[in-house]
């Protein structure tokens, strides 16, 4: 098949950017990156610069891969990563428009490549059960019921990619935050340090510039692990405990 | 020829309390001393973060590095199975000495026992550990944790998260990285590549890294240098490795006087998604834990065989007794949980007699039915259904188990595995050798560690599911942080090693004019054209089974194509840029080289074990025959372009006994 590419072309994050129109030869069985790959061989055979674009592991779960593809993150097909995407959902003749995953938090270093360093940020403000090495008591000395361990198992699934931000349009990392503070919220280990990991965590994400949350629900509906707006609930919960409960 | 020690260090005494009485006897560095003490980690992934993390919660100043955006991209991410670990939480008879054990034999006898016993007496420490930093590991309904069976072991020891355990420890690992980069203790370095190691007066005192950014080469030091960079898979071009994975961080401490072990022991996985075509880009696992319920099976006549790779046919129209489950006939006692290496070998076999289930004939199928059948039954029973769907419970039970493993499968080929049988052909997954290293876990250059995949100590020649996961995190959180001390111990007078020592400025050019130099070859051919012809070349004649004529034509092939890369390769983009292109025509530099050590440690090795399987070495039944008389050793090599040299060190079974390696 032959498609139709309009793809964002910036050199750097003070370059203005712009779209570049290419077409390419795919195949169904190929993965959305491997035709990436194909442009850019046609471009390096050009003597061109290749597309930048981010991309490891190829099978989803690296979280690398993020690009919105004609104005979804990760692209049409629910529950998918760019690199699991494949070419299969798209037509002969289809027009695809790939854009970086934007955000006032995640500036762009180069076409599709952006600046996710701001989670990292988050989760050092507290996403973590502080333990030392050599502290930790017998593994089943404190059993957890399956359900709480499913649910807590469910939001840690997370694989930062970024793209509950890309798609919510306040630019949110709600949906990225009440996912690790619901993980560790859950989990009996994780409730010593809840208090001070929400309103800690919560602070990080308004310091990086990330938006506020209105309850639109964009993030769950392109979360590539189908994390639930649930835990959004929950850190407001949590965080309304804190500032009006007091803090221990 | 430098002589080279190549002592294991380990220390004397019986081997189950070996580790215990070194570490209560070990050199400690004082607090007050640790803060004056920098380490250099590099490598973010379960090794690497947790030993830098471990460290810092020490008191040592550690400089991480990796050439991702964030630790948590590193590829431990995408193991699935499981970690193991001697719980006996079952009651099944597991213990410390039969993981050493099991591990020592599915490395068929090509590992250090000192080590592997090491290995299997913290494994149970790393599943506290990570229980207490929040893991969720799959539970049962009393709450506690569950376990299920791996490859070439008896009991069911594997503990897990679905399928994205590598996932779920990686994160662990990152979440405490990442308590300590807040701290300051650990000051983190994203897209940063080390290009070169710079060693100073013999010890190892810092890296030269390249910022992935913006091109700019910078020099950092410390008092010693740890490696944690994984494997070299992607040396096949093809395997299950991420697209970044490389071997040169590893690599360029060897052309700095490191030596590499048992380069030629791969590991082979046999249950990976087909290649389906030429612009394929990597391979795709499914998890070993499938093989716990999978059959793998196919056709008994190559007409039927014949008929599928045409599309006539499909698996489910293959009757009952015109199905050969080769596993279960040829290994009754392990069945379709052999060890890896003898499963992918046995899929070769199959496909080579024009068996093979998919167009290129290049495939076994994996099948559920007999596991939902028997699921659905039992689900029928307990639930108290008069009239069940058997196949609708058992395919339920299924999902619970393997669900994401399986919508990945449909992901990728368009076909429900539910219904019709996967179909799947082993892949390169894993590498066994790596940096040598001693007991310590230090290289032969002083103040150099090498840990997890990166290095070669507890593999052998094969690795068992679920052991990687098992090795990195426990090299990382409770090896290193109490053998670096016999190192640093020596080192509490040193002061604060400085980046303008000569040997910085002498390491830094050196990386500038190699970069120079590839940039200003200006040729015609991508990086990845090369890349993916080196692949073809080490699939070919140094993959599932290897044979002396092909080793050395595949090295005069190597040397051909690495002589063209450096007149023709093409490189867009500048060096002070982000410049991936740039990026991977370093790595791929140096898989050049190092395909051609692989292909001389297997022309060297004349027998087969493990994932190494020589032609000319099997027995009649076309099984490994091991030559323990004159092969028990690490072969350790001394790179240089002309003709590698080859230091040994023997290996003593002082508590096992050498085996032919059985699982039938």
């Amino acid at each position: 098949m032959k498609l139709n590419l309009k793809i964002w072309r910036q050199k750097n994050s003070n370059d203005k950017g712009h779209y570049e129109a290419h077409s390419v030869e795919a195949t169904g069985d190929m993965s959305f990156l491997e035709m990436m790959d194909v442009l850019n061989e046609q471009l390096i055979n050009d003597k061109k610069e290749p597309v930048a674009f981010e991309h490891d592991c190829r099978e989803g779960i690296c979280g690398s891969c993020n690009m919105v593809i004609n104005g979804q993150p990760h692209g049409p097909q629910s529950g998918t990563t760019t690199c699991q995407l494949h070419m299969r959902h798209f037509k002969d003749g289809d027009d695809i428009v790939i854009e970086p995953a934007r955000a006032a938090a995640f500036p762009v270093i180069k076409d599709l490549v952006v600046d996710r360093s701001s989670f990292d940020d988050i989760i050092q403000a507290g996403g973590y059960i502080s333990v030392n090495t050599g502290q930790a008591p017998d593994g089943n000395s404190i059993p957890i019921e399956k359900d709480m361990a499913m649910q807590a198992f469910d939001a840690a699934t997370c694989i930062g990619c970024g793209a509950c931000v890309a798609a919510c349009p306040n630019g949110s990392a709600m949906l990225f935050t009440s996912a690790k503070v619901a993980h560790l919220g859950l989990l009996p280990q994780g409730k010593v340090e809840h208090t001070r990991r929400v309103q800690s965590m919560v602070a990080t994400m308004d310091k990086e510039g990330f938006g506020m949350c209105s309850n639109i629900g964009a993030c769950e509906a392109e979360c590539p692990k189908g994390i639930s707006i649930e835990n959004i609930a929950m850190l407001n919960r949590s965080y309304i405990a804190s500032v009006f409960g007091g803090q221990k | 020829m430098a002589d080279f020690n190549l002592r294991s260090n380990e220390p004397s005494g019986d081997l189950a309390s070996k580790w215990t009485d070194y570490r209560g006897s070990m050199n400690l560095v004082a607090p007050n001393n640790k803060r004056n003490i920098e380490v250099i980690v590099v490598g973010t992934g379960l090794a690497g973060a947790s030993a830098a993390s471990t460290l810092a919660e020490l008191g040592y100043n550690v400089k991480a590095f990796t050439f991702h955006d964030s630790p948590r991209r590193a590829h431990s991410i995408a193991a699935q199975g499981g970690i193991n670990a001697a719980k006996n939480y079952q009651n099944d008879g597991d213990s410390t000495y039969r993981l050493f054990y099991d591990t020592i034999k599915g490395g068929d006898y090509r590992s250090r026992e000192s080590n592997v016993h090491r290995l299997a007496e913290v494994s149970a420490s790393i599943i506290d550990q990570c229980v207490a930093q929040g893991v969720p590991f799959a539970r049962e309904y009393g709450g506690l944790l569950a376990n299920r069976s791996f490859g070439g072991v008896q009991v069911s020891r594997t503990f897990y998260a679905r399928g994205q355990t590598g996932q779920q420890l990686l994160i662990g690992a990152y979440q405490s990285l990442s308590r300590q980069i807040v701290t300051g203790q650990v000051k983190m370095h994203n897209r940063h590549e080390m290009l070169d190691l710079v060693v100073v007066d013999g010890k190892a005192r810092g890296i030269i890294t390249r910022n992935l950014l913006n091109g700019q080469i910078e020099r950092h030091a410390a008092h010693c240098v740890v490696l944690a960079t994984g494997g070299y898979g992607n040396v096949f071009y093809l395997s299950t490795n991420a697209m970044g994975s490389n071997v040169s961080a590893a690599w360029r401490s060897v052309k700095k006087g490191a030596l590499m072990a048992n380069p030629c022991f791969t590991q082979i996985h046999p249950t990976c998604i087909p290649v389906s075509g030429h612009y394929q880009s990597k391979l795709t696992l499914m998890s070993e834990s499938l093989r716990n319920d999978g059959r793998v099976w196919v056709p008994k006549s190559i007409e039927d065989a014949k008929s599928i790779q045409e599309g006539k046919k499909k698996g489910i129209d293959i009757a009952e007794d015109d199905r050969d489950y080769y596993l279960e006939r040829r290994y009754p006692a392990f069945g379709n949980l052999v060890p890896r290496d003898v499963a992918s070998r046995a899929a070769k076999v199959a496909c080579d007699e024009g068996k093979g289930v998919s167009q290129t004939g290049l495939a076994v199928f994996l099948d559920f039915s007999s596991a939902i059948e028997r699921y659905g039954k039992a689900e029928a029973i307990s639930q108290g259904i008069s009239n069940p769907d058997i196949t609708k419970l058992g395919e339920a039970v299924v999902e619970a188990k393997y669900g994401n493993l399986f919508e990945m499968y449909e992901k990728i080929t368009g076909e429900n595995p539910y219904k019709n049988p996967m179909k799947i052909y082993p892949a390169v997954h894993y590498t066994m050798g790596g940096v040598w290293v001693d007991y310590n876990l230090e290289t032969n250059i002083p103040g150099l560690f090498a840990l997890g995949e990166a290095n070669f100590s507890d593999h052998g020649a094969n690795r068992l599911g679920a052991s990687a996961l098992m090795q990195g995190l426990a090299d990382g959180y409770f090896v290193i942080p109490y053998t670096i001390g016999q190192f640093l111990s020596k080192e509490i007078r040193t002061d604060k090693i400085s980046t303008d020592l000569p040997e910085f400025a002498e390491a830094e050019r050196g990386v500038t004019d190699r970069l120079l130099r590839l940039k200003s070859i200006n040729g015609t051919q991508s990086v990845e054209s090369f890349h993916r012809r080196l692949g073809h070349i080490m699939w070919e004649y140094c993959g599932m089974s290897r044979n002396a004529e092909g080793l050395k034509k595949g090295r005069q092939m190597i040397r051909e194509l690495r002589e063209e890369f450096y007149r023709d390769v093409f490189i867009p983009g500048d060096l002070e840029d982000y410049n991936p292109e740039l990026e991977k025509a370093t790595r791929v530099a140096d898989f050049l080289e190092l395909g051609e050590l692989m292909m001389v440690d297997a022309l060297d090795r004349n027998e087969s074990c493990g994932g190494h399987f020589r032609e000319e070495y099997k027995t009649e039944e076309g099984e490994a025959r091991r030559d323990d008389e004159n092969y028990t050793y690490v072969s350790a090599w001394e790179w240089n372009d002309i003709e590698p040299i080859l230091h040994k060190e023997d290996l003593e079974f002082a508590n096992v006994e050498l085996k032919t390696r059985s699982y039938k």
